[in-house]
């Protein structure tokens, strides 16, 4: 098992509070896996994968545990968190677009970022170049400046540089959202890539894109208001899913070929609660069209087949 | 680069021009005749030998010719280094006068812009994201960048000068010497010059201490710092981007400032009588000697070209994004 968080809770801390963003987490990751993990904006999504490497100065920890290949991850002691930054847990930032220092030549600012994470650049160089060339660079783009480069280049470059030491866990958070349809599949299909080839263990896709995470993960895990509501393998959650919310959320997506003479698609009535002062209970009870007395309660997630955890009542 | 460099040349060369015509025609629309007003002060009472001493100078100070011929004769005088003859000094060259002034404002001016400016970025870089700092030293940069110069050099001049009598308050160097290459002479020329810098410099390095502090600040939010400390950068590394990139604004912070600086300049030094240009102007305007006044804003035009023009080609030459954009990068 590659990582295991345990009923994690990250809020954020706001002047009228604290918002609950993420509260009371519960997965397994396994070697090799590729998890998308999908959801509408404010769902908790990116707050997941911040938690795992870099807790910004609003987000506290404030429980559970998580733990990389055996070892105790200390997400809430940020200085504790730095030796597993980049050499065992790594990020693909949303903004991969602007995250390259303007001022510096690309190949200078990865020298100085390996050197100050006690790498010797020289032992490594001819590994960069090998992936620079395998996502389609040329590796003169090392002597270039970020505002040289495309966007598609640019993100190219980050998901490089990312996965550079061969993380044991890889966050993608949102990379493909600002690419257009050719772009975010060949950006997809890099990361398999890279996981096929072992440059990272595993890796977790943050997007809200659920066809693109559909054809690239092995699992799919959906999140609500803060919690998870159902995790399994990509083909169930798309096919068969069982919580109410993740068959509406399906629902809502376009399928090829459909026309509007089968009727409109149908959202999601209602909005995703408030979670300055979350609701007890299932927290998609108020949208829920299957809500009875019990989902005051807040549903366990439970295995209700092997590989397949859902957090509902009606599926228990 | 070098078509870049060009077209900025011809831009100054343009501003130059009109500069140089405004200057020319602010004293020949000026309500006020200069040679009747020199001539006044003299008080010639006969009206005939008033009538011939007018037509006299008129014809020295070429003021007979019709305005267009002026105006060539007095570019052709500016090639040839002839900027005309003072009347408060007369028969002085204005050249000449202006000559020995500049030493004096270009030694108070550059240690104190690139001190300030120097000093002020370090320390603003330093105290930004600093709880004591920025709320101790920040708030009395704050004081700084508002203090009008000259209210600042009265303070430093009374303070250190007349209560605690640690620096002289006027001119350039003790009355009692004469300028030589002596010891005595330039550690007059120092305790001398220390004031009017003094106050140039606290003033100006508030202002740069603040803009850095908040560069700072905003750079270390961005997407570069955030995604260099995901991957465990040391805050060194990241502390070393963010001043490097909010050096530039600055730089450009200090172009369009210069202006502003130099008018400090000239009014610091009026406060110590400090034989600057400054001094000069204020005398020449006493003494409504025009052409004086006329050359001297034509030196301060000329030198804030020319500082301005320095910034623009080494705001290139560290800056990559311009660069590249200039040379067409190579994508």
């Amino acid at each position: 098992m590659t990582l295991r968080v345990n009923d994690l809770k990250v809020y954020y801390q706001t002047l009228r509070g604290d918002v609950h963003a993420l509260d009371g987490v519960t997965f397994d990751l396994a070697d090799g896996e590729i998890m998308g993990l999908a959801g509408e904006s404010g769902c908790g999504k990116t707050t997941l994968g911040k938690s795992l490497i870099r807790l910004d100065s609003r987000m506290r920890h404030v429980g559970g545990t998580v733990e990389l290949d055996g070892k105790d991850v200390p997400v809430g002691d940020d200085e504790a968190m730095v030796p597993f930054r980049y050499h065992e847990i790594s990020l693909i930032p949303q903004y991969a677009m602007s995250a390259l220092n303007p001022t510096r030549k690309i190949g200078r600012m990865v020298n100085e970022l390996l050197r100050a994470r006690g790498v010797r650049p020289a032992d490594i160089a001819d590994e960069l170049k090998r992936r620079l060339e395998l996502v389609g660079l040329d590796p003169d783009v090392l002597d270039r400046f970020p505002i040289e480069l495309s966007g598609g280049m640019k993100q190219r470059v980050v998901m490089v540089i990312s996965t550079l030491l061969n993380p044991s866990l890889l966050i993608a958070d949102e990379v493909t959202s600002a690419l257009d349809v050719s772009t975010q599949r060949a950006v997809a299909e890099s990361l398999v890539e890279f996981r096929d080839r072992e440059y990272v263990k595993s890796m977790i896709f943050v997007t809200h894109d659920i066809s693109l995470v559909y054809q690239m993960a092995d699992t799919i895990m959906v999140m609500y208001a803060g919690h998870i509501v159902e995790k399994a393998s990509a083909k169930t959650v798309i096919n068969e899913p069982r919580h109410p919310y993740t068959q509406m959320l399906i629902g809502a997506l376009p399928e090829v070929g459909s026309t509007t003479v089968q009727g409109r698609l149908e959202g999601i009535p209602g909005t995703p609660p408030g979670l300055l002062d979350p609701p007890t209970g299932c927290r998609f009870k108020d949208r829920c069209p299957l809500a009875f007395d019990k989902c005051s309660e807040r549903p366990p997630l439970v295995e209700i087949e092997p590989g397949h955890w859902a957090a509902c009542w009606k599926t228990g | 680069m070098w078509r870049y460099i060009g077209r900025k040349l011809f831009v100054y060369l343009l501003t130059f021009i009109v500069a140089v015509t405004i200057n020319w025609m602010i004293p020949r629309f000026m309500p006020g005749d200069p040679v009747r007003s020199m001539l006044s002060r003299a008080s010639v009472g006969d009206p005939e030998a008033l009538e011939r001493m007018t037509n006299y100078y008129n014809e020295v100070f070429g003021l007979d010719q019709p305005l267009h011929q002026q105006y060539l004769s007095f570019w052709s005088g500016l090639f040839k280094g002839d900027l005309g003859i003072s009347t408060m000094l007369y028969p002085q060259p204005v050249l000449d006068i202006i000559l020995r002034a500049v030493p004096y404002t270009l030694g108070l001016l550059i240690p104190a812009i690139l001190l300030s400016w120097i000093i002020g970025n370090r320390f603003g870089a330093f105290a930004a994201r600093s709880k004591v700092l920025d709320n101790t030293v920040l708030p009395v940069g704050y004081i700084l960048t508002a203090t009008p110069y000259m209210w600042l050099a009265l303070l430093l001049a009374w303070s250190l000068g007349i209560v605690a009598g640690v620096f002289p308050v006027a001119g350039g160097y003790s009355y009692s010497l004469r300028p030589d290459f002596s010891w005595m002479f330039i550690s007059s020329l120092l305790t001398h010059w220390f004031l009017p810098f003094l106050s140039l410099f606290i003033v100006a390095l508030g202002g740069w201490a603040i803009g850095m502090r908040n560069m700072i600040i905003y750079e270390l939010e961005a997407d570069y710092a955030n995604y260099l400390q995901a991957l465990g950068a040391p805050r060194r590394l990241v502390r070393r981007y963010a001043f490097r990139n909010a050096m530039l604004p600055q730089i450009t912070g200090l172009a369009v400032q210069l202006g502003t600086i130099i008018a400090g300049a000239l009014l610091t030094e009026i406060v110590f009588n400090y034989p600057g240009l400054g001094t000069l102007i204020l005398n020449s305007l006493n003494s409504r000697d025009f052409f004086l006044l006329q050359g001297i804003f034509l030196f301060v035009v000329v030198g804030v070209l020319i500082a301005n023009f320095i910034i623009d080609i080494v705001y290139v030459l560290i800056d990559p994004r311009t660069r590249v954009q200039m040379t067409g990068g190579s994508s």
